[in-house]
């Protein structure tokens, strides 16, 4: 990419609409960013006098702590609205929150919400930018791009690199978004998982389906474990976590298969056992607390480029 | 114009696939009824004579329809007209002054109303509605009672009240028992059963098609065999309990092969699809556009191409609209939570016209999908030109092109996937029981005055 490419997207609604120049300038912000997280005085004038609505429509502690830390550090003014105090239970429709919204001029509305598309009928409705923080199944952007950074960080690129996610991919937005974005940048993406949570199509997002995990994790650079959602009903998916644990879930002797110098990520919270048995969690070839630290430095850039 | 008043089409290109007609000649209505079809030119001595039988001369309307096709009127076996209950998506009125807009001259409703239509009284309320309405409304009767799946509706009572059909349309029944005796006891009452095939465990929390577009979009889907699954059963419970069916709007290239299987082990059964599955596939959904979400849903090129093979080769008999006007109220959501269904009554035309330019299907067969078949389906009149029968006609302009916009519709509700499409051919006239219930007001080409 040139330095000259200027940021021309109004909205994060997904890795889909970024094209691999908007994803480099996006990496390269946020990675100047993380210098100033790690300062005594954690604070840039950057957004002062700029406003970010926190609207949370799904219970998000870290995502959410995430943007307000990202959005304090570049000093905006920030307010946070959740699922419990917001009109939605009122029996407001999103259309009518996003015009009340609107007619606050906002500068940007984070938006978390469990049906997928919302964000971009909310960006349909405000004049404000919108950034998705995770939609339904669909997308999660600013987790892939943390996901991309962490990646980058450790292993100096992506293109070439073959990473494994494995888990449910059709419940994860985690997943939607990093196949769609690794593979942008030049990765080979392969997924595995029970095939009760592998949806048709994956191959037309950009990754090789493997018939096993173990398939999957064989010579990779980085595997990626998604969370398991116990929440599911009408729906028989999985005979228990127990059998998850034992078919599905990361271990030491899973790991052996892939690079010596591969990379553990997990989008949190683990559920310790299941997903990674404790020791890979902790270990040191876990990135999970590098992931947190990327989060608010990815963030910040994508307030910076969409409202800066 | 008064209703004993005479109407002459003339010059028209008939379309009559009930004897084969398919020549330019004329059409002549009078009190209701149609007095006289021919090929040929009208003879002026003959006018002379018929017209000694007419009270009053300015009593005769002559109308030029060179270019126009002139067919039975258009019946519509699938609409809802949400009356009663939701009367601010649609009304009997608005809904059938759409059917006349799009060259219908009937329309059968189904039961998922407010009330649902499970008994003679919300029968009556909608016969009484549709009095002096401008479509015929044959109601079609739930199945069960309050669409539950549990018991049957009383078939009986509903029809001396005007049922013509029965459907689980919108609440498809599960259990297998309920269907066989709803086929057995329907034959009695000689009501045909109209299967909305889906079978739900498979389709629960479903918004669209599971496929590439639900994966990319992170919707549940939902998988054709839910509607393959429920053709089977309804299939195979029509060939054990030997009674008609008819299967609602299919959707699936497998649901097409198996009515072909079924109808060619000569079990008695017909079948229906609409418009948009001849037309959109799920990429339609774009990105979450509650237009293009309907049930069954929009499904793949592959779908597409068999419904448009099984219209042609006369596996499926009917093309209905599956007209469901839904306001922004219903529309303006969240994709998971928006309402299914659009309108097409006055899209269906200009639609199905395609397949003729296509070279799919011939003029006479479109007219068969449109009007002989459907009528024929429900076993109500109409579906062919034929003297002495109700003088109910349709004037197709087949190349007359338009913006179509459905703000400008007679709907009540604009919730249509084709709002801004380029469209070719539409209904210019149609009139019903010898009365003029539509004259298209985009500058008629025909001309229309007194003898
Ligand atoms: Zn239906």
């Amino acid at each position: 990419m040139s330095d000259a490419h200027t940021f021309s997207r109004r909205h994060i609604l997904g890795l889909a609409d970024l094209s691999v120049d908007d994803i480099e300038l996006i990496l390269q912000t946020a990675e100047s960013f993380k210098e100033i997280s790690q300062r005594s005085i954690k604070k840039v004038p950057t957004l002062r006098g700029k406003t970010v609505i926190n609207l949370f429509f799904e219970p998000s502690t870290r995502t959410r702590l995430s943007f307000e830390i990202a959005a304090k550090r570049l000093s905006a003014d920030t307010f946070s609205i959740s699922s419990v105090d917001s009109s939605a239970v009122k029996g407001e429709t999103l259309v009518d929150t996003a015009r009340n919204l609107a007619a606050m001029n906002p500068d940007c509305i984070i938006i978390r919400h469990s049906r997928s598309g919302v964000p971009g009928l909310l960006a349909r409705h405000v004049k404000a930018s919108v950034i998705n923080a995770g939609d339904g199944a669909h997308e999660h952007p600013s987790q892939a791009l943390l996901d991309l950074m962490t990646v980058r960080e450790h292993k100096g690129r992506i293109q070439g690199l073959k990473v494994a996610i494995i888990g449910d991919i059709t419940h994860s937005r985690v997943a939607h978004s990093n196949i769609i974005g690794f593979s942008k940048m030049g990765a080979e993406v392969r997924v595995a998982g029970p095939a009760t949570l592998m949806p048709p199509g994956v191959a037309a997002m950009g990754a090789m389906v493997c018939s096993s995990v173990r398939a999957a994790v064989a010579d990779a650079d980085v595997v990626m474990a998604l969370r398991v959602q116990q929440e599911r009903q009408f729906d028989p998916l999985l005979p228990s976590l127990r059998e998850y644990a034992i078919f599905y879930g990361i271990t030491p002797e899973l790991m052996a298969l892939a690079r010596p110098d591969a990379i553990i990520m997990h989008p949190g919270p683990v559920n310790r056992g299941v997903e990674l048995t404790p020791a890979l969690a902790d270990g040191s070839r876990s990135v999970i607390l590098d992931q947190v630290t990327n989060g608010v430095a990815v963030r910040m850039a994508l307030l910076y480029l969409v409202a800066g | 114009m008064s209703s004993n008043s005479s109407i002459l089409l003339e010059n028209a290109r008939l379309l009559d696939p009930a004897s084969g007609l398919d020549a330019t000649g004329y059409v002549w209505v009078r009190e209701g009824k149609i007095a006289a079809v021919a090929a040929g030119e009208f003879n002026q001595g003959r006018l002379a004579t018929d017209l000694g039988a007419l009270a009053r001369l300015d009593d005769l309307w002559r109308i030029d329809a060179r270019g126009f096709w002139l067919t039975p009127g258009l019946v519509d076996i699938h609409v809802h007209l949400r009356e009663p209950g939701d009367e601010h998506k649609e009304t009997i009125a608005t809904g059938t002054m759409a059917a006349a807009a799009g060259g219908f001259t009937a329309v059968a409703c189904m039961p998922n109303t407010r009330p649902i239509n499970d008994s003679p009284e919300v029968t009556r309320l909608i016969m009484a509605a549709a009095v002096g309405a401008a479509a015929r409304v044959y109601p079609v009767g739930s199945i069960s009672l309050g669409g539950r799946g549990e018991t049957l509706a009383p078939f009986g009572e509903m029809r001396r009240a005007g049922v013509r059909a029965l459907s689980d349309d919108g609440r498809p029944v599960s259990d297998s028992q309920l269907m066989r005796r709803a086929l057995e006891y329907a034959g009695d009452h000689r009501l045909l059963v109209i299967s909305h095939a889906e079978e739900a465990s498979l389709s629960r929390n479903g918004v669209m098609n599971e496929g590439i577009v639900s994966t990319r979009l992170g919707l549940r889907g939902i998988p054709r065999v839910a509607e393959e699954i429920m053709v089977y059963r309804d299939l195979a419970l029509a060939q054990y309990t030997g009674r008609p069916l008819h299967i609602a709007h299919v959707s699936t290239a497998e649901a097409v092969d198996l009515i072909r299987r079924a109808k060619s082990q000569g079990v008695s059964i017909t079948a229906e699809t609409a418009p948009h599955y001849f037309t959109l596939t799920e990429e339609a959904v774009g990105l979450y556009d509650t237009m293009a979400k309907m049930n069954p849903p929009l499904r793949t090129a592959t779908d597409v191409a068999a419904i448009r093979a099984a219209l042609a080769d006369g596996t499926l008999d009917a093309v209905a609209t599956d007209h469901a006007p839904h306001s922004g109220l219903e529309k303006e959501l969240e994709f998971d939570l928006a309402a299914n269904g659009i309108i097409g009554l006055e899209s269906a035309v200009p639609l199905t016209l395609v397949l003729v330019r296509e070279g799919l299907i011939t003029p006479l067969r479109l007219v068969e999908l449109l009007s002989r078949n459907p009528a024929g389906i429900l076993g109500v009149p109409g579906g062919q030109l034929a003297v002495g029968e109700p003088a109910d006609l349709t004037l197709i302009d087949p190349q007359r092109r338009f913006i179509f916009r459905p703000e400008n519709n007679q709907s009540r509700s604009q919730n249509s996937p084709f709002s801004a499409w380029e469209m070719e051919g539409k209904a210019v006239l149609t009139i019903m029981d010898g009365r003029i219930t539509w004259r298209d007001p985009g500058d008629p080409q025909f001309k229309i005055g007194h003898c």
